[in-house]
């Protein structure tokens, strides 16, 4: 019954009226981003985290609105998807798969519906999932040493990289820059400036909210510059919007199974939403068969990767708030919104902020909730704004960026650094060089080089120190496996191409 | 083909110049000697080896733009730039109009939509910030000395800002 007291006190601090208004504009909000094509959930965020902050809100009421964001991101990602075959970001490639046929075939209305009815069905029952492991995981979390620690990071790493791109090496590359410019900056047992070139303005590091704006949404603009906005037009016709009961029913053992599936492949560190959708995807379309007419626009496809989008989502919340380990770019952007409010997830989260912790679960109930009953009838308003186009919608976007990160320092060259990481984002992903890495080796290189820094000190410099548990030696296993894996598995498993007209 | 292997070149001067530094960073009695040192020498070394091994395995060419967009890349970066470093010293409206109009001009380009989504934005993500989000460090406009002018424009000149 632990669960149900702690579940009042977060809904205690949640339900207020003021963080309830908080929670719709959020989802609102959120719903708009991830809907607009070149703004997915993690620039989303990222562009409104220093805005937030600049507004003073409390930890709590900024929480829940970004929470908010967060999941209606995740919701209004699948209305580009469906409608312009445009994933916002890589778990929804999977939804374009179904999604884009569906709504070529006159049934828009209908996929959108499904579609959220099925992100509802996995979010939530992820959520409910959260409540249930979380706590106990960060039980567990109390037996982490430095030297667990050090692997747990590593294996964030590498399982990031082995699911995140095609090339392991690229992948391994793009973490060592992340890592090396965390590395940037005072040192903090000397107290002396490290590898700052001598400029001052390094002294207090790289912010990673200047690195994850640039590569995020400043690269997005050289993108729109060298496709001159072309493809994000609408091409299908959306009629009236009803909710389709049959195929609601008819998909039910799907959601639930695509949940399960979702948030398990969520909870595995670095793994994160792309490969919930996926194998929730690849799943369904196994039991379906080969009648089961996946990628022609059937029900179950769109329910399928959307329902374990969601929960996938919800599952990477548990090793990021246990462990301090996101999941996923999305949870790596939200747990850069944690490190901005001061506050530190791990398992002395569970004990010390209960209100924070619960407070965060009780609005992702609300929030999910809230995106039902707003998505069904007013999915004509956001498709409505799918029409801004382009050349209004980027230069905004980066007009608000720039304030945003000016707000936070006030200096020209955090804002210069940001046009760097820009133009840094677009070769990065032209090379098809995973750039979430990056944001998570400047997220977690301080902890990660800490970690490595306590173990070395403990054992007085004895390397064997780092595989002395049994839990660090799985969690070795598993980073390796986790790295190596996926270069035999890729001829296996072959994504499925985006459907092009 | 080229492009990873030039990347890879890149990175992998960029890794061993990274390492020269770690080996020169300063310590003291309450680091010692060794422990600043080692966590960016072990990410400079697996930085180092995945830069060969994309100098020796590289992927296939992407599909890079055409030399136009490039420039109109170029551009971009440079407005932006500047728009970085006049942002404190003019004051947000009158640089936001044009680095959003040439912005908007280069993702699609007819002169009077740009001009216009640049005036609009400027003066409605304005009042966007200054009054309904009540930001406080921002200023509609400034006027500044040719001196100070300068000062911020020399940022971007190599070797003569600060």
């Amino acid at each position: 019954m632990d669960i149900l007291s702690n579940l009042a006190l977060g809904f205690g601090v949640a339900l207020s009226p003021y963080t309830l208004f908080l929670a719709v504009c959020g989802c609102f909000l959120g719903t708009i981003i991830g809907a607009l094509p070149g703004l997915g959930p993690s620039n989303g965020v990222a562009i409104l985290i220093p805005i937030t902050f600049t507004l003073g809100l409390d930890a709590t009421s900024a929480l829940v609105l970004m929470t908010s964001v967060y999941y209606g991101a995740m919701y209004g990602g699948r209305i580009s998807s469906i409608l312009l075959n445009i994933p916002g970001d890589e778990p929804a490639l999977m939804t374009t798969l179904d999604g884009y046929p569906m709504a070529k075939q006159g049934r828009a209305g209908d996929a959108l519906v499904l579609s959220g009815v099925a992100s509802f069905v996995g979010a939530f029952l992820a959520t409910i999932g959260l409540m249930l492991l979380a706590p106990s995981l960060a039980r567990v979390a109390f037996l982490f040493g430095p030297a667990e620690y050090f692997a747990l990071y590593l294996l964030a790493f590498c399982t990031l990289g082995g699911m995140a791109s095609n090339n392991q090496a690229k992948a391994a590359l793009a973490a060592c820059i992340g890592l090396g410019i965390a590395t940037i900056g005072v040192d903090s047992s000397s107290g002396l400036p490290r590898l700052t070139g001598g400029n001052l303005h390094l002294y207090d590091g790289v912010d990673f909210l200047v690195a994850i704006v640039g590569l995020f949404a400043i690269a997005e603009v050289f993108f729109f510059i060298e496709s001159h906005g072309k493809g994000s037009s609408i091409g299908v016709k959306l009629d009236k919007v009803r909710i389709p009961w049959a195929d609601i029913w008819e998909t039910k053992w799907t959601m639930l199974r695509s949940s399960a599936v979702g948030f398990i492949a969520g909870i595995l560190p670095g793994a994160g939403a792309s490969l919930g959708s996926f194998m929730a995807y690849m799943t369904e379309k196994s039991i379906a068969g080969e009648k089961g007419g996946f990628g022609t626009g059937v029900p179950k496809g769109v329910a399928a990767p959307e329902a374990g989008n969601n929960a996938a989502a919800g599952g990477a919340l548990v090793p990021m708030l246990t462990l301090g380990v996101p999941g996923s770019g999305t949870t790596a952007v939200l747990l850069a919104l944690l490190m901005t409010l001061n506050i530190t997830p791990g398992p002395t989260l569970f004990t010390d902020r209960p209100e924070v912790v619960w407070g965060l679960i009780a609005s992702l109930l609300i929030a999910n909730i809230v995106l039902l009953l707003m998505n069904v009838p007013m999915v004509k308003i956001f498709v409505k704004i799918l029409m801004v186009p382009a050349w209004i919608l980027l230069p905004g976007v980066t007009m608000i960026s720039f304030v945003g990160i000016y707000s936070l320092s006030g200096s020209y060259f955090d804002l210069l650094m940001m046009v760097g990481f820009g133009a840094l984002g677009y070769i990065l992903r032209k090379l098809d060089i995973p750039t979430v890495p990056v944001i998570l080796g400047i997220l977690l290189g301080g902890n990660m080089e800490d970690a490595l820094r306590r173990a070395m000190t403990l054992s007085d410099g004895d390397v064997t120190y780092l595989f002395s548990s049994p839990i660090a030696i799985g969690l070795w296993v598993a980073a390796i496996a986790g790295f190596v894996a996926p270069m035999f598995l890729r001829n296996i498993l072959k994504k499925p191409q985006a459907i092009t007209d | 083909m080229a492009s990873d292997r030039i990347f890879g070149l890149v990175t992998l001067i960029t890794a061993v110049a990274y390492l020269a530094a770690a080996t020169q960073i300063q310590t003291n009695l309450f680091s010692g000697e060794f422990l600043p040192k080692l966590f960016p020498m072990l990410i400079g070394g697996v930085a180092a080896l995945c830069s060969l091994f994309m100098i020796f395995k590289p992927d296939p060419e992407p599909d890079w733009p055409a030399s136009g967009s490039w420039i109109a890349m170029g551009v971009a970066i440079v407005v932006l730039a500047i728009y970085a470093v006049l942002l404190k010293p003019l004051g947000f409206i009158l640089p936001t109009i044009f680095a959003a109009g040439i912005l908007s001009y280069q993702i699609s380009p007819r002169a009077k939509p740009a001009m216009l989504a640049g005036i609009g934005l400027s003066l409605g993500l304005f009042v966007l910030f200054k009054f309904a989000l009540g930001l406080g460090n921002i200023v509609a406009y400034r006027i500044p000395t040719p001196a100070k002018l300068w000062d911020a424009i020399s940022i971007l000149i190599p070797f003569v800002g600060h």
